[in-house]
């Protein structure tokens, strides 16, 4: 088990608890009253420091090494999965993966970026990093279900676009524009969760939906809070004071209705029960698609697209003029 | 992003007015070096008469050269920024706020107006550097939305010149979702065959190109200008390597496919006529009756 720095007094109690457990296992001292006290000791404390929170800490969670992916959640949630690849003209992005697959009976196409469990795996998927050809291949998937009436589903996960020379030679920022662009008039029902990092455009490029939902311990912000530290504060040292500031948690994005509802996470984090987020996830995602499939697709398109223009904080001041 | 750091390297950041510009005053051109008034440099659309170096200006400056007489009707200006995230880092936004307000009263990251340009209306939004940046908040997002309302409502093609380092940082998430309304709301005139030109001038970068100044219909812009999503310095930073010469210019775009043109600041008045003629919207307008009017043929910009 991987235990953050704020996870500390965790790390102890459960190296304890394995201790006693052992000897329990091992001896004839009966320790099952002493264990079930530090258990219970346990959960108290996680509860503790879950309550709590910081912006910083809500970043390092949702950078939990042990943390679900988006392949992950795909094969929990859906059955009969087919993987499709490429965007047509360049190449297959590694950094997105998706397909279409049964929810229940429904068929979805539903894909994300992907960061990979091990070191190797990582590098294959560049991180969750993906280049213009991650998301000209997305909108080819979300094409494909517009055609066929499959609703979309995405799962955003990224530290960020991919910051490389050869993105920018093949149009990073148009691909992205033009994603914001197809979603925002998609004819099907799109779903948009933010399972870990929801980084700048990099995230919303696949990110613009009729719905938009974040796990309780991710973010979504413009700007990483070490890359806003180094900008705003011209030193690398500011970003837990960057991340209060940007004031990217979900509660946080919800209170601003920018997202539409927060899905919880096991105490502790969605690591710890992969299996029940997952489950949590499906149900979210069957009772959303029941609201959202029967709708009139203009209807809901023109409901998508004034959420959309409603957001921002301004003030009218003096006349108006016309 | 990076306007701050760029404005931190000592980036000039007057508003250099043509009509204020008294004779005999010198200006160096930043981009060769070469010196000359400050009135030559005006009557050259603020170009170096040298090495045609296109120096950054104001929206007011582009609705001078682009709109008939240079009259044209300022609209949503009643829109202002504000700090609503209580929003500090070296310096709180409400401050930051404060001072750009001061320096150019009623004026934002971005100024919209509707005008002529030979006889033939047209909105223009046009972004503003040296207001925070050009930074896109929530005002650029809904001056753009109000500006595409508009053009619905009248029936008028919509040009944004962009100029700006990307998002307004310190409106965190409120200044990504401009890209999503932004762009959902160029959906609406894409609908309805309304033309939306974006023009790219020095510097459009981050959030900025990555939503509204890749979606036009044509998308153009002045020579030399740095047109990318992640800046220069991220890069390279990045990938530890130096860029090479020409990356992420206007030329480098043109090359790689994103750009339809580019066009010399003195050409664009001609060239906006000519597209105004093409991309009509005024259907009342007999396309079969004879010319009576020269229209100019379409130049290659050098
Ligand atoms: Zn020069």
């Amino acid at each position: 088990m991987v235990f953050l720095e704020f996870e500390k007094p965790l790390e102890s109690l459960t190296e304890q608890l394995d201790k006693l457990k052992q000897v329990s296992e091992e001896g004839d001292i009966d320790l099952a009253s002493t264990i079930i006290e530090l258990e219970k000791k346990l959960v108290e404390k996680r509860k503790e420091i879950y309550s709590n929170l910081t912006g910083w800490q809500r970043v390092q969670l949702s950078r939990h090494p042990e943390r679900p992916y988006t392949s992950y959640y795909i094969d929990q949630i859906t059955s009969k999965f087919v993987e499709l690849h490429g965007d047509r003209f360049i190449k297959d992005d590694k950094a997105i993966v998706g397909g279409i697959a049964k929810i229940g009976n429904q068929s979805v196409v539903i894909l994300g970026q992907q960061k990979g469990n091990t070191t190797k795996q990582r590098q294959y998927h560049n991180f969750g990093m993906p280049n213009p050809e991650g998301y000209r291949k997305a909108l080819r998937m979300m094409k494909i279900a517009e055609k066929f009436n499959f609703p979309v589903i995405t799962l955003i996960d990224t530290p960020g676009a991919y910051p490389g020379m050869e993105a920018e030679e093949r149009g990073q920022a148009e691909a992205i524009a033009k994603n914001l662009f197809e979603m925002a008039q998609l004819r099907v029902p799109v779903l948009c969760y933010v399972i870990g990092e929801g980084a700048s455009g990099g995230a919303l490029g696949i990110g613009v939906g009729d719905r938009v939902f974040m796990l309780e311990n991710t973010w979504y912000s413009v700007i990483s809070p070490e890359s806003c530290s180094s900008i705003l504060w011209r030193s690398w040292d500011f970003k837990e004071v960057a991340a209060e500031s940007l004031k990217l948690t979900a509660p946080h994005m919800l209170e601003f209705g920018l997202i539409d509802e927060i899905i919880r996470e096991p105490v502790g984090g969605a690591h710890l029960e992969p299996e029940k987020m997952a489950k949590t996830l499906k149900s979210h995602i069957t009772k959303q698609l029941k609201e959202l499939m029967p709708m009139d697709p203009d209807e809901r398109i023109e409901q998508r697209i004034s959420k959309y223009r409603k957001m921002g904080e301004f003030e009218i001041v003096g006349q108006v003029k016309e | 992003m990076g306007w701050f750091k760029r404005l931190k390297e000592g980036v000039s950041t007057e508003t250099i007015n043509k009509k204020a510009a008294p004779d005999g005053l010198w200006h160096q051109c930043k981009k060769c070096g070469e010196t000359c008034t400050s009135k030559d440099l005006a009557d050259n659309f603020h170009k170096c008469p040298h090495c045609n170096y296109h120096n950054r200006i104001t929206p007011e400056l582009y609705f001078d050269i682009i709109f008939d007489g240079g009259k044209y009707k300022e609209l949503f200006s009643e829109i202002q920024s504000k700090d609503f995230l209580n929003f500090t880092d070296l310096r709180a936004y409400s401050d930051r706020l404060v001072e750009a307000k001061a320096s150019k009263p009623g004026k934002e990251a971005i100024v919209t107006a509707v005008g002529k340009v030979k006889r033939r209306e047209l909105v223009v939004a046009a972004m503003d550097f040296f207001y925070i940046g050009g930074s896109m908040g929530s005002v650029v997002g809904e001056k753009i939305s109000r500006s595409i309302e508009y053009c619905l409502e009248h029936k008028v093609p919509l040009m944004i010149i962009s100029k700006s380092g990307g998002a307004r940082m310190m409106e965190s998430a409120f200044s990504l979702m401009q890209m999503a309304k932004t762009s959902a709301m160029l959906t609406k005139l894409g609908k309805a065959g309304i033309p939306f030109f974006s023009f790219m001038t020095d510097p459009t970068t981050g959030g900025v190109t990555a939503s509204y100044a890749m979606l036009g219909d044509l998308n153009f812009a002045e020579p030399g200008a740095l047109i990318g999503f992640a800046g220069p310095r991220v890069i390279k930073e990045f990938i530890r390597k130096d860029l090479p010469e020409g990356f992420q210019t206007s030329e480098f775009l043109l090359e790689h496919g994103f750009l339809d043109f580019i066009v010399d600041r003195k050409d664009l008045r001609e060239r906006l006529g000519d597209l105004l003629h093409f991309f009509r919207v005024d259907e009342h307008v007999d396309d079969l009756a004879p010319e009576t009017e020269n229209i100019a043929p379409i130049q290659t910009a050098e």
